[in-house]
């Protein structure tokens, strides 16, 4: 029998149709439909300047905007040769490891919810409130935050923001514990997860799986300690790997990643460096407001920006992130104008959703549900 | 802000292990190489490609066990019109190398990879739904994104932006 699931399904996570052909509970075969969220963003980004094609960003993974944005312009400022004040860096790292913090609670929740765990959705998306405010205390919004810029980071944080992220970080690794209590150790999920969509580590490197779906696995390999960027070499933190490629090997993988970027968190608010938070580059940077206000050079600078652009020399630079799902990568190509010339989004998600036809055929109908839920796919990172 | 000239001479460039193993196996398939911004791209002869691909995926030296991603450039006007550009990842030595195959306009083809690294499959698919390069020895080449139904090729320079609408 041919069953359709999707695109409006509870447990897909998005717009993603599966067509599964089942023979009594078990799964034949299935292939994934995607292109339900396409919405041409890689094409809009040829007709927009580089500043503004931050915004179309952090729509593209909306779970993880900032991560989004952080590989953009770290793809222009290596176009650009630009070098990034340390304090910016240090910033980006912060707010890129809450944004890891805000995606993962998001997967845990909807994953327990989908396998039929509901109270750890309400849990995960309590802490998930806070960090949200301090997006929107950061940048105005909740999540498109477009904070990071090219050059640096938009505006400085507000004065007590720091405090509220202490505040956060010391009472989080509580909450992980609560997640785990009700999760780990607990039978019915072992018997839902354990064994479940096993994929070994040598089809998942030939897939192209990255990311928890990859450290699952076994395979020990995570881009902010072994190709570090924007200044990632400065933070001591562990890379969780599990051995059985199962789905409670991904859930156990993102768990402590949870409390890894949380540890990050407390490095980088230990040890944040003074200076200024976007780099010393006139006719790319913004001036401040102040002096835009009051000296002509800022005021022409800043008209020249917003109406013009930038110039990029020309070029083309390929840059990755670890992102909560896997390897981001942006490949941007410039053609010496002040709009890029192509700007391609490797997704993390596309290549890990090509695991799901050897996840899944030959198990069971209801391992799909949990087999899509470990891989943590959002749609419009695969559609764009 | 200060950025290097670009590297093209293939001499000073042979060191890298992508373009050392190439250049081991058969020195006709690579066309030119360049090393800008710390990133090195080879541009590699179309009937090649596949075996080149599976050259550098088997090489004991540096293998390139990751195929990252699959993507196309439009340089239209200009001619050969398409670049396919591949990026591969090694694992285990922490390398990244920029495949391009440089594919004309009329009928573009270009032979799959997916016998070396079935993660072009889902890659190799979206370039054909918005390009229109096809992969020859592709298992399923279909549309990705667009609705199946659809006419032309959106990422296409002669495309518009709002399309047809």
């Amino acid at each position: 029998m041919i069953l359709n699931m999707g695109p409006q399904h509870p447990s897909t996570h998005g717009v993603l149709r599966v067509i599964l052909e089942i023979d009594g509970e078990n799964v034949v075969r299935i292939m994934p439909d995607i292109g339900y969220l396409h919405t041409g963003i890689e094409k809009t980004c040829e007709a927009k300047f580089y500043q503004q094609v931050v915004p179309l960003t952090d729509r593209i993974d909306y779970l993880c905007p900032m991560t989004n944005n952080l590989c953009y312009v770290l793809a222009v400022e290596k176009l650009l040769g630009l070098e990034i004040p340390p304090k910016a860096q240090w910033l980006r790292v912060m707010m890129n490891e809450l944004t890891r913090i805000n995606s993962h609670l998001v997967w845990l929740g909807t994953h327990a919810l989908d396998i039929g765990a509901m109270t750890v959705f309400l849990y995960c998306f309590r802490e998930r409130e806070d960090v949200l405010r301090l997006f929107e205390a950061v940048s105005g919004q909740r999540m498109m935050t477009s904070y990071f810029r090219v050059g640096g980071i938009a505006l400085p944080p507000p004065l007590d923001f720091f405090e509220r992220v202490r505040s956060f970080a010391n009472r989080f690794p509580s909450c992980v514990d609560e997640y785990e209590n009700l999760l780990t150790g607990n039978p019915i999920w072992g018997l839902r997860t354990k064994g479940v969509a096993t994929i070994t580590a040598e089809d998942a490197i030939a897939l192209g799986a990255s990311g928890p779906t990859l450290r699952g696995s076994g395979i020990d390999f995570d881009l902010r300690r072994d190709m570090p960027y924007s200044g990632y070499e400065n933070f001591k933190f562990k890379v969780p790997i599990a051995q059985e490629g199962d789905v409670f090997a991904r859930y156990m993988c993102r768990v402590q990643e949870l409390r890894e970027s949380i540890a990050i968190v407390q490095q980088t608010l230990d040890g944040m460096p003074e200076g200024p938070i976007k780099a010393d580059a006139p006719k790319v940077v913004l001036p401040d407001r102040e002096k835009m206000k009051t000296q002509m050079e800022a005021l022409i600078y800043h008209f020249k920006i917003i109406t013009e652009g930038f110039a990029v020399p020309e070029g083309e630079v390929y840059q990755a992130v670890e992102s909560p799902r896997g390897e981001m990568g942006y490949y941007v190509v410039s053609d010496g104008t002040a709009k890029p010339y192509r700007v391609h989004m490797r997704s993390a998600c596309l290549a890990n959703m090509q695991t799901l036809p050897m996840m899944c055929e030959g198990r069971l109908l209801a391992d799909v549900v949990a087999a899509i839920g470990s891989i943590d796919i959002v749609l419009g990172e695969i559609d764009r | 802000m200060s950025l290097a000239p670009a590297i093209t001479d293939l001499e000073q460039l042979k060191g890298h292990p992508a373009l050392a193993r190439l250049l081991a196996w058969n020195p006709a398939s690579v066309e030119s190489a360049k090393y800008d911004r710390g990133e090195t791209t080879v541009y590699v002869a179309r009937p090649f490609i596949r075996e080149a691909c599976a050259a550098l995926r088997d090489d004991p030296n540096c293998p390139f066990a990751f195929l990252s991603d699959v993507t196309c450039v439009d340089l239209y006007p200009s001619e050969p019109r398409f670049e396919v550009v591949y990026h591969l990842l090694s694992l285990a030595r922490k390398e990244r190398v920029r495949l391009k195959v440089r594919v004309e306009a009329e009928s573009p083809a270009v032979e799959s990879v997916t016998s070396v690294w079935p993660a072009a499959n889902f890659f190799e698919r979206e370039v054909f739904d918005l390009f229109g390069i096809r992969f020859t020895g592709h298992p399923y080449l279909r549309r990705l994104l667009m609705p199946e139904d659809w006419e032309g090729h959106p990422l296409r320079k002669d495309y518009p932006v709002e399309g047809y609408r």
